[in-house]
């Protein structure tokens, strides 16, 4: 009976476990396999193999300035992250006030998020155009004076794919920290009032702590995903912004495989990627234990 | 009697305190859900303006006069609505055998027994965290060699096996549905399949209908894999169709085109989202929690 169960479970699972091996497994050890080698993408397997040429790629990849450069870049999105989540925490401990019309703030915050990257990345671009762009058009009407080149600035440029992205993933730290907000018992900020705990220590002591969940499961999805940064780029920039200034990894990446079709210099950064975005998620697991609180 | 007189006050106080608290940071709130919107609203307005008008560099959002033609230019290139048609070709097959494999392992995960369930499970629910730009070049090789990247294959095919997130969700969901269901199914002598279609997979359809939604939304969205995976224009999806757009018209300063595809390519994902955004919401809201 127990074996029956058995065999009829595993074909019930086989699909997603067989689409694991095939497309994300064997792709893992093929890209590694790849990196070893100076490949173009011709004469197949035997091809790839011919041109086995070690570590080059990665020794090559260390005095790679331009791996550099994108991996800084990449970094330094990065900043956008806590910048959304101490606004995203903020504006979730308004909504959990009595207020009319939380569901409508919430629903506004919301549609970028599920609006379309490409879209909505053609309408920054827009939006940041130097002469007819509506932030410029905005500052000409209020001040008088033109705006700066938002896009055509190597440092502006990273400013203004911050404020986009901020923009962009807003609401799902709102909606998140509203859930965390509205699982947090009344009672214990009642006891807390009792013990004379002011505002800014219930904070401290409660709300904080016991949002670190949240504040973990933000913090690690949207760090993988900042690894991650392409679309903007392509679509807002040509070529990567002026210098290259606005290129990601993945975008580095993205050129070397696509554009110059090298294959296994792209494979080694892809494998470089995989690197750090484990480390960086074995980091957050290993101290999550030290700063997030549960409930229990 | 007179230190309750004094609590009734003091309630009264901080309740009037609370109040004017509310009113400000409703404000706030209010503030910032237009900055959030605004630019939105401005594409479709923009849609709407002549040429002269966008071109202006003055700050008038609303269209004067106001152009619909542009709608009407986009539907009638052709790339745009093979672009639709595309996209529509990689939903429907993925959402029906992907949203099916899903369902029926959700069921397995979920309600049977078998061994090393666990580790299966959690061994899935980490390949989450793998960047698809790792697996992007091998994919790209395999679905070469295979001469899929004239078609739409592959952004099908991979997608049928499942969807882990999806797994994920109706397996925390079928937490929820007790246990003696199954019993009483092998009571019966009624086959897992059967248990499944006529017993749980009902019990599971809201659930699996929010997933859609979202993975519809999804499908709808992506570029990386398309413009990768895609190489001859007949094949491009709508997103792959509005980025060529945004970079051919926007030399000749043809934003009113690009926002008028813009926000057609935004439209059904917005429309499915005002919806059902009551469950979406929870949803992502869940992910955090749990």
């Amino acid at each position: 009976m127990a074996k029956r169960e058995e065999r009829w479970a595993l074909l019930f699972v086989a699909a997603p476990i067989v689409g694991f091996l095939l497309f994300m497994a064997w792709p893992i050890v093929f890209a590694f396999l790849t990196s070893l080698t100076t490949w173009n993408g011709s004469k197949g397997f035997a091809g790839m193999m011919k041109r086995f040429c070690g570590f080059d790629n990665y020794i090559k990849l260390f005095q790679d300035g331009k791996f550099w450069q994108t991996l800084c870049t990449t970094v330094i999105y990065l900043i956008g992250i806590p910048i959304g989540m101490v606004l995203g925490l903020l504006f979730a401990m308004g909504m959990n006030r009595k207020i009319p019309g939380v569901r409508v703030l919430r629903t506004m915050y919301y549609v970028p998020v599920i609006s379309s990257l490409v879209a909505v990345s053609i309408l920054w671009a827009w939006v940041y155009n130097y002469d007819y762009g509506l932030l410029n058009v905005i500052i000409k009407a209020l001040t008088g004076r033109h705006g700066p080149n938002w896009l055509g600035d190597e440092a502006l440029i990273k400013v203004s794919m911050i404020i986009f992205m901020v923009w962009k993933g807003l609401g799902t730290s709102i909606i998140l920290y509203l859930a965390g907000l509205q699982n947090i018992p009344r009672n214990y900020y009642e006891a807390a009032m009792v013990d004379g705990a002011n505002r800014w220590q219930q904070f401290r002591a409660i709300t904080v702590p016991l949002l670190s969940p949240v504040t973990f499961y933000i913090l690690i999805t949207s760090m993988i995903g900042g690894f991650q940064v392409f679309v903007e780029v392509q679509v807002m920039t040509s070529n990567g912004g002026i210098g290259y200034s606005a290129a990601t990894i993945v975008y580095y990446l993205y050129q070397k495989a696509f554009e110059s079709f090298q294959l296994g210099y792209a494979s080694a950064i892809a494998v470089i990627l995989a690197v750090i975005i484990f480390i960086i998620t074995l980091i957050n697991f290993k101290v999550q234990s030290k700063w997030v609180k549960t409930m229990d | 009697m007179a230190g309750k007189d004094r609590d009734v006050l003091s309630s009264e106080v901080v309740s009037k305190k609370d109040r004017t608290i509310n009113v400000v940071v409703f404000i706030l709130l209010a503030l910032g859900a237009v900055i959030m919107v605004f630019p939105l609203i401005y594409m479709v307005m923009t849609s709407f303006m002549t040429k002269n008008q966008i071109l202006s560099g003055q700050l008038r959002v609303i269209p004067n006069p106001w152009v619909f033609g542009k709608y009407a230019e986009v539907l009638s290139k052709g790339n745009f609505v093979s672009g639709v048609l595309n996209t529509i070709k990689v939903e429907v097959p993925v959402l029906l055998i992907g949203g099916f494999t899903s369902s029926l392992a959700a069921f397995a995960f979920g309600k049977l027994n078998f061994r090393g369930k666990n580790a299966i499970f959690m061994a899935l629910l980490a390949t989450i965290m793998i960047p698809f730009a790792v697996i992007m070049i091998p994919q790209y090789v395999m679905f070469t060699k295979m001469r899929w990247t004239d078609t739409l294959l592959p952004l099908i095919i991979p997608a049928c096996f499942g969807n882990v997130s999806m797994i994920f969700f109706l397996r925390q969901n079928l937490g929820s549905v007790p246990n003696d269901l199954m019993d009483a199914a092998k009571l019966d002598g009624c086959s897992y399949f059967r248990t499944f279609i006529q017993i749980f997979f009902p019990l599971m359809k809201g659930a699996v209908g929010t997933q859609l939604t979202l993975w519809f939304m999804g499908i709808w969205n992506d570029y990386l894999a398309p413009v990768i995976f895609l190489r001859s224009e007949a094949s491009w999806t709508l997103q792959v169709v509005i980025r060529s757009f945004n970079a051919y018209y926007a030399i000749q300063s043809d934003y009113a085109l690009i926002m008028a595809a813009s926000v057609i390519a935004m439209l059904p994902t917005v429309i499915l989202f005002f919806c059902f955004q009551r469950v979406i919401i929870e949803s992502v809201a869940i992910s955090g929690i749990k």
